[in-house]
């Protein structure tokens, strides 16, 4: 049994918020899932992927967060409860269907989990995704630690459900990736049900309407089950003049959804989400982290009894009077929030309309700062400066400059050859728009093979951008599965509009740098390989591209001559793509257990000129002092992968035959 | 066994540094683990992503009464290196009381390997390191897990002398109860018997 599927109990398990955040789907009767992966986001899609059999849910990797929103609000407006999960630049590629399903809105709980990156861990931009809940005007819980993710996304759901409009659970990396004791409660659902297995006709789900007042509670939805079962199985009610937004439909929606932002706001006034503990003069709003932060720097100043401190769970609306009551006799209120001034405008807003006499800061210089995350030492650092209150901070040890240890692609990788072939085809001239995935990193020396990117298929447009502009060769990368996320249409605009460059599709099977997870072009799977779906050619060609060719790019020869071909013929307008593909070793060795067989090192005829650690910058390669009679290069054989790239740009490079075999499932 | 309403445990704060690859993030967890087993308060975090790109890996655990799950600089009680060179970078997580608990085996970064930078000699920085803090051990972890039988469980040889320091207050049961908890039954043989070389070292023989 999967151990998010354990019976309900007391003893708490150690849980990342982002597993607490499954479980709690899980108790709170989720039966439909649907996400791209995308860091901080990705072990929950990961983990209701792995026991989809045993809970009766319908997971699916959906190819964008766009996609994964609709498919799952369909489910939802069905009566079937679900959720979407991604990071927080996803929820820009799903905001067309984010701010507009917030009219239509869903019959069963739906909760949308958006999981911010301060400090830009794994991200392009730190952009703080609470705006998007006040601009939708859907209600947002904002969890600080795996228990509270747990119980959050269940209240999100009743909450969902009471108002029949999606709710937002926003986190941050510290919260999906902080571990943590969690509280396991009943499941209290039939299971082992799937998708369909139920009878067809079972008798729709028809929420009451919310009262005002009224505790979200869960409750199950009937079925013809009975007995308290979740509904697997959905039923739809045609309703076209209040789920086809045509604009005479689209306005109706707009006042309901104000009046039900209203009702929201009354309903976060009553939240236990929302609470207050401490007490004295001053004053600290906060939410989420910041929470954690706030409370360790109260506890090391010694401010004990000094100042309280206002917890927003329940985020937006935010609750006016709570916020009131709060402000009424403090003379000093710091707001402790990570990115931009969300909650600190409104606690000014709420000061301003009820004439408090109260000094409000929050971001500024000495304070609380914009950028990144913070941490209880910032938080105490802004405290002793607003507050006027000793603290001695820890003097912190410098360090000399050390050699750096950045990430790099992996020893085999075939992106790396990949990227070696075409610069010695196109050269230092060409410009290079790059895409997201591990295959970024070939930004680093001695690749050096990417010039531009701003988002998920920006390689494509740009490509076709920078053609229309530039006198120069031009040569876009992108990874299958961002292809199929985000490739195509750019693809289809670039044919069309006769945009002259080289795509080169880096096809390793797999969504590799989230964490091994499929995409509609995969081949690779727990049972070995199997025909794809969808073939990345055929769509490649549906998209009207005519050049296009496929090659292995361990084979160097051979890409290199296809790559000329390709170089050769686009004297004129028109897209070529090239399909350099090769399965991520990582990847190919998890599946299918393959043994390594060979590795290669450098022979006494090397005559150290360095070009295959200037040109490939593959990690197995060390640069030793030469002893005499020998080369300072070798290559490391517990690193090495055995792809042999380098075996073909260099005559020195002899293989090994392993007497044991290295590599396979561990 | 104590519950966590019961009692009052001063905060420690233990940062964790390393290689990807190397079993940090499972070291971090045999740690929480061990301190949840005890009825102690515990919260970690880690940062996903680059583990099997040779980047540097790190994660915390906060035993005791604290709120946030992450250190601040200068704010780790405690710091486990799983590699020289890292256990160097992370001392500005340290403070002039913090123990230093680091193997001494170097994993080359690819900036040296292809002649960009050089790696700093050994005894360099372990005196970069001695002198600044009141507590290092600086072992062989390798060696340890290789005698234990497997270098893979190397990282289970310095979660054994965090254990035998004393410095938390978790008792040797719970220690072996997390580890049970968090490693497969084939493995549990081998890495056994390298928290225990940890263990008899980090108690005494240093």
């Amino acid at each position: 049994m999967h151990e998010l599927m354990l019976a309900g109990s007391e003893k708490k398990k150690l849980l990342l918020g982002n597993e607490a955040i499954v479980r709690g789907a899980l108790e709170g009767g989720v039966r439909f899932v649907a996400a791209y992966p995308g860091t901080p986001s990705s072990e929950i899609i990961d983990r209701f992927f792995q026991l989809a059999p045993e809970a009766g849910v319908y997971v699916e990797y959906s190819v964008n967060e766009k996609v994964s929103m609709e498919t799952a609000c369909a489910a939802a407006l069905s009566g079937v409860r679900s959720l979407c999960a991604m990071k927080h630049v996803g929820l820009n590629v799903a905001a067309d269907a984010f701010m507009t399903l917030a009219y239509v809105g869903v019959k069963a709980g739906m909760v949308i989990v958006v999981a911010d990156d301060p400090f830009l861990h794994s991200s392009q931009n730190e952009q703080d995704n609470r705006f998007y809940a006040k601009m939708a005007g859907v209600p947002m819980l904002e969890p600080a630690t795996p228990e509270e993710a747990k119980s959050m996304t269940i209240e999100a759901l009743a909450l969902s459900e009471k108002y029949q409009m999606p709710c937002m659970l926003r986190t941050t990396t510290r919260v999906n990736h902080c571990r943590g004791p969690v509280t396991f409660g009943d499941l209290s659902l039939p299971l082992g049900g799937h998708m369909g297995d139920e009878k067809a006709g079972a008798r729709p789900p028809h929420p009451t309407s919310p009262v005002e007042g009224e505790e979200p509670v869960l409750t199950a939805l009937p079925t013809d089950k009975g007995q308290g079962g979740f509904q697997t199985l959905g039923a739809f009610d045609k309703d076209p003049f209040n789920l086809v937004v045509i604009p005479m439909v689209g306005r109706k929606l707009r006042l309901a959804l104000l009046e039900k932002v209203s009702r929201l706001q009354a309903e976060a006034e009553q939240s236990p989400l929302n609470f207050t503990v401490g007490k004295g003069k001053w004053g600290i709003v906060t939410s989420g982290v910041s929470y954690l932060y706030a409370r360790d720097a109260v506890r090391e100043l010694g401010l004990e009894g000094q100042i309280k401190v206002l917890k927003l769970g329940f985020s937006h609306p935010y609750p006016k009077a709570v916020i009131r009551e709060f402000l009424s006799g403090l003379t000093r209120v710091l707001v402790v929030e990570e990115l931009e001034p969300f909650i600190e405008e409104a606690v000014r807003l709420v000061a301003q309309e009820s004439g408090l006499r109260v000094l409000i800061a929050g971001k500024g210089d000495e304070l609380i700062p914009r950028a990144f995350e913070l941490d209880a030492a910032k938080v105490k650092r802004a405290m002793s400066s607003f507050f006027g209150i000793a603290y001695d901070p820890p003097e912190l040890f410098s360090i000399p400059q050390l050699p750096q240890r950045p990430p790099n692609l992996c020893p085999g990788c075939p992106h790396r050859a990949t990227y070696y072939s075409v610069r010695k085809i196109f050269g230092d001239d060409a410009v290079y728009p790059s895409d997201i995935g591990c295959y970024t990193l070939g930004i680093l020396p001695p690749l050096r093979m990417a010039d531009f990117l701003i988002c998920m298929g920006s390689s494509v447009s740009t490509s076709g951008g920078f053609s229309k502009v530039l006198d120069r060769p031009v040569v876009g990368f992108i990874g299958d599965s961002t292809f199929f996320h985000s490739g195509m249409t750019g693809l289809v605009n670039a044919v069309s509009h006769d945009h002259r460059f080289l795509l080169v599709v880096l096809d390793n099977g797999t969504t590799a740098m989230t964490g091994h997870q499929p995409h509609p072009g995969v081949e690779l799977t727990p049972r070995g390989k199997v025909p794809p779906k969808v073939s990345l050619e055929s769509v490649i060609r549906g998209c009207g591209v005519k050049r296009i060719a496929t090659v292995n790019p361990l084979q160097v020869k051979k890409t290199q001559e296809v790559l000329q071909e390709l170089r050769d013929q686009m004297t004129g307008p028109g897209v070529s793509v090239l399909i350099a593909k090769s399965p991520c070793p990582l990847f190919e060795n998890r599946m299918l257990g393959k043994k390594q067989k060979v590795v290669f090192e450098i022979d006494a005829s090397c005559d150290s000129c360095g070009k295959c650690v200037e040109e490939l910058g593959c990690p197995a390669f060390v640069l030793e002092k030469p002893e005499v009679g020998q080369s300072g290069i070798r290559i490391n054989a517990a690193l090495c992968s055995g792809c042999s790239v380098c075996a073909q740009m260099c005559k020195s490079v002899k293989p090994k035959r392993l007497a044991e075999s290295k590599g396979g499932s561990q | 066994m104590m519950t966590m309403e019961e009692q009052e445990v001063k905060a420690v704060r233990i940062f964790f540094t390393g290689v990807g690859g190397q079993g940090t993030l499972l070291a971090t967890r045999m740690v929480g683990e061990a301190a949840l087993e005890e009825g102690l308060p515990v919260s970690m975090s880690e940062i996903h992503g680059m583990a099997q790109r040779g980047g540097v890996v790190e994660s915390s655990a906060v035993i005791g009464d604290a709120f946030s799950p992450t250190i601040a600089d200068g704010e780790a009680d405690i710091l486990m290196a799983f590699e020289p060179l890292e256990a160097l970078r992370a001392l500005p997580k340290c403070h002039a009381g913090s123990l230093i608990v680091s193997s001494i085996v170097p994993v080359v970064p690819f900036t040296v390997a292809v002649g960009q930078s050089t790696y700093p000699e050994l005894t360099l920085l372990h005196d970069s390191i001695k002198e600044r803090v009141a507590d290092l051990i600086w072992l062989d972890a390798v060696e340890l897990a290789r005698n234990a039988g497997s270098e893979r469980a190397s990282n289970t040889v310095l979660v054994g002398v965090l254990a035998g320091t004393g410095r938390l207050p978790i008792s040797k049961q719970s220690w072996e109860a997390a580890l049970k908890k968090t490693l497969p039954a084939r493995l549990l043989k081998i890495n056994g018997q390298a928290f225990e070389a940890g263990y008899v070292f980090g108690s005494e023989g240093r």
